[in-house]
């Protein structure tokens, strides 16, 4: 239909009139959809990455001590919780013994429920510095808890395992020794290493990639605090089952007072992926701002068309065109410029969005997916839009010429 | 030939004025005249006596200043911009000066142009081929665009053009001024033919040859009917 119209054919032999003006204007909205594109697929994807990330912790509940606020939730060595030297600080809530018993009580007929040490503080290699988190656990739950990728869990209070991050960090190795806490400030502990953990990250239990993790005497031989614990973790064995045990430490912990708080990976995930959101609208909007700059070469595009073709609009209005007709005459080139410009754009965008989120989510694995492939026809449309909202004025104007002064026009 | 005496374009003190930041140009002058259906009229006159200013104002593609046109009975200075431009895509068929055919067209598509717009679908019934045969145009230089036709065989595309919608009216600006006058001649036959068939012609000349063909000559001088 639209391709008999003469309208249409009109306005396709106007563009390829001229063609490398067309081209470069075309192709500020290629680059426009294609960054709309890419940003979009890069948001979606990590929001889908992490959700899978969270939804392997759907039957992990974190139970901290109840602090006043709503608490932050960033599990153990997201940043260090606690500085060193101010172990003994008693300003922070700690999870008594009295309460993991309690809680062990509650939930250990329905999964495994274990206490965890946690503290950031300094690292030496040799003459390397660093620092890294550090976990103490109950050696029996360690091989429960925790994969291995190499070597073997600790036996010993001088033995550790440590995360790939620290693996790459400091070219560590199994049976590399290292040295926990500050040289400068007291003494140091000597660990070796004997086993290496697989990349796990995201989580909600440990953050193990950075960590170095050793039983809980080796621990509290460093800094002290036994029996205060700065979270118990419960790894559900039943998905069903994790409301109520959660349910059951609430009412039973929290009778009297408030002393615990309950973390579940729902929360959390709604958290990110809602921060996440934002942030990809923001480079969406910043993306966006390529295309204004595009819309602006369509209308100087779009203009200059209708200047040169004056004459031909006093022909087209003298022998009986409408002016709606001229509008949708316009409209068509901008259109074609859109769709050229938006089809380009499109494919452009397949591979370089697959190259942005390559680098920045690090896993293609969600690219091909719905929430992902579904920026391209959007880019695409915002893009034409951008295009045919472009030529609306210039249209408008070639409409409105009087048809005798058009055709005085040389 | 019979020529009915119904009235099909009637100007009543008609006056056209030109607002220019030197001052108001008067290209017509309370003109008022009746061309009744079928006549065969020339309109003549000096350069920029207001001929085509005339012509334009018959063929709806402006609007008079003030006095009253009317064409079949239908006041033109009440009709809106659509009204206007479905009279000249319909009733009136306009053969320019300069041709005026649409350079991205072949010769083909410039005439069936106005049958695609009167009738939102292609010519299927050979109606546009025959107009062009006519006129003298045949298939493989109906593919050719204006710019690579003679300013002879352009001309007559924009009189196979103008036919297209089988109008009324015909009106022609000077349609011999850029031709020979062995191809002035041809031209001149084909609208001879078109009166014959029964169309109201109205043609602005200034050669008194040209003007021979016409039943009734018109002389227009600064504006007014002389
Ligand atoms: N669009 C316009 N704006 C201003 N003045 C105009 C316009 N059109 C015509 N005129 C003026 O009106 C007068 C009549 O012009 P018109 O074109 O009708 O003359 P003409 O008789 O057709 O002349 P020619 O034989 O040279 O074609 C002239 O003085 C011309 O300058
Ligand atoms: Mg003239």
């Amino acid at each position: 239909m639209i391709g008999k119209d003469i309208l249409f054919r009109l306005s396709v032999r106007s563009v390829r009139l001229h063609l490398l003006r067309s081209i470069l204007a075309a192709l500020g909205i290629v680059i426009g959809v294609v960054a709309i594109a890419a940003m979009g697929m890069m948001g979606a994807n990590m929001t889908l990455s992490v959700t899978e990330d969270l939804s392997k912790m759907a039957n992990i509940l974190v139970v901290r001590a109840y602090t006043g606020g709503g608490g932050g939730f960033i599990g153990p060595g997201g940043g260090g919780s606690r500085v060193v030297g101010s172990s003994q600080a008693s300003d922070e809530e700690m999870i008594t013994e009295d309460q993991f018993r309690d809680i062990d009580r509650i939930a250990g007929s329905y999964g495994t429920v274990y206490y965890v040490y946690t503290q950031s503080d300094t690292i030496e290699i040799g003459d390397r510095r660093g620092r890294a988190t550090i976990i103490g656990l109950d050696p029996d739950v360690v091989p429960e808890i925790l994969e291995l990728a190499d070597g073997e869990y600790p036996k010993s209070t001088t033995s550790v395992v440590i995360g790939p991050r620290l693996v790459d960090r400091f070219a560590l190795k199994l049976g590399s020794k290292l040295d926990i806490g500050d040289p400068d400030e007291g003494t140091t502990t000597t660990v070796r290493v004997v086993g290496i953990l697989p990349e796990r990250g995201m989580t909600l239990d440990l953050n193990t990639d950075s960590a170095i993790i050793g039983s809980d005497k080796l621990y509290t031989g460093i800094y002290g605090g036994e029996g205060e614990y700065d979270q118990v973790t419960i790894a559900v064995d039943n998905l069903d089952e994790v409301a109520t045990v959660k349910e059951e430490i609430l009412a039973q912990l929290n009778r009297k007072e408030e002393e615990v708080t309950v973390q579940d990976s729902s929360r959390i995930l709604e958290s990110i992926t809602s921060t996440l959101s934002t942030m990809t609208s923001f480079v969406m909007a910043i993306a966006g701002i390529s295309l204004m700059v595009a819309a602006v070469s369509i209308f100087n595009v779009m203009m200059m068309s209708v200047t040169e073709r004056v004459r031909e609009i006093g022909i087209l209005r003298s022998i009986g065109t409408q002016k709606s007709d001229v509008r949708r005459m316009f409209l068509y080139e901008a259109s074609i410029l859109g769709l050229v410009g938006g089809g380009i754009g499109a494919v452009m965008s397949l591979v370089i969005g697959y190259m942005v989120v390559l680098g920045m989510v690090g896993t293609t694995e969600f690219f091909f997916a719905g929430e992902s492939l579904w920026y391209i026809p959007f880019a695409m449309a915002v893009g034409i839009t951008i295009c045919i909202i472009s030529g609306v004025y210039p249209a408008w104007q070639a409409s409105n010429l009087d048809p005798i002064e058009a055709l005085r026009a040389e | 030939m019979q020529v009915s005496q119904r009235p099909v374009i009637v100007l009543d003190r008609v006056t056209k004025v030109y607002p220019l930041p030197a001052g108001d140009v008067v290209a017509l002058n309370n003109i008022s005249l009746t061309i009744n259906e079928g006549e065969f009229v020339t309109i003549m006159g000096p350069s920029g006596s207001g001929k085509s200013t005339l012509l334009n104002q018959i063929g709806c593609l402006d609007v008079p200043t003030s006095g009253d046109l009317s064409l079949n009975g239908r006041d033109v200075r009440a009709m809106n911009d659509r009204e206007l431009t479905d009279l000249r895509l319909t009733t009136i068929g306009y053969i320019f000066q300069k041709f005026n055919l649409i350079p991205l067209l072949t010769a083909y598509e410039n005439v069936e142009y106005p049958y695609l717009m009167k009738h939102r679908k292609n010519d299927d019934t050979g109606h546009v081929r025959r107009l062009l045969s006519q006129v003298g145009i045949d298939e493989a230089l109906a593919t050719h665009k204006p710019p690579e036709l003679s300013g002879g065989q352009q001309q007559r595309v924009a009189i196979a053009r103008a036919l297209v919608n089988d109008p009324a009216i015909l009106l022609c600006d000077e349609p011999t001024g850029n031709l020979d006058s062995q191809t002035g001649i041809q031209i001149m036959e084909v609208l001879a033919g078109l009166h014959r068939r029964g169309r109201t012609i109205i043609m602005v000349t200034h050669e008194r040859d040209i003007a021979a063909y016409a039943e009734r000559t018109i002389t227009i001088r600064d504006g007014r009917v002389a």
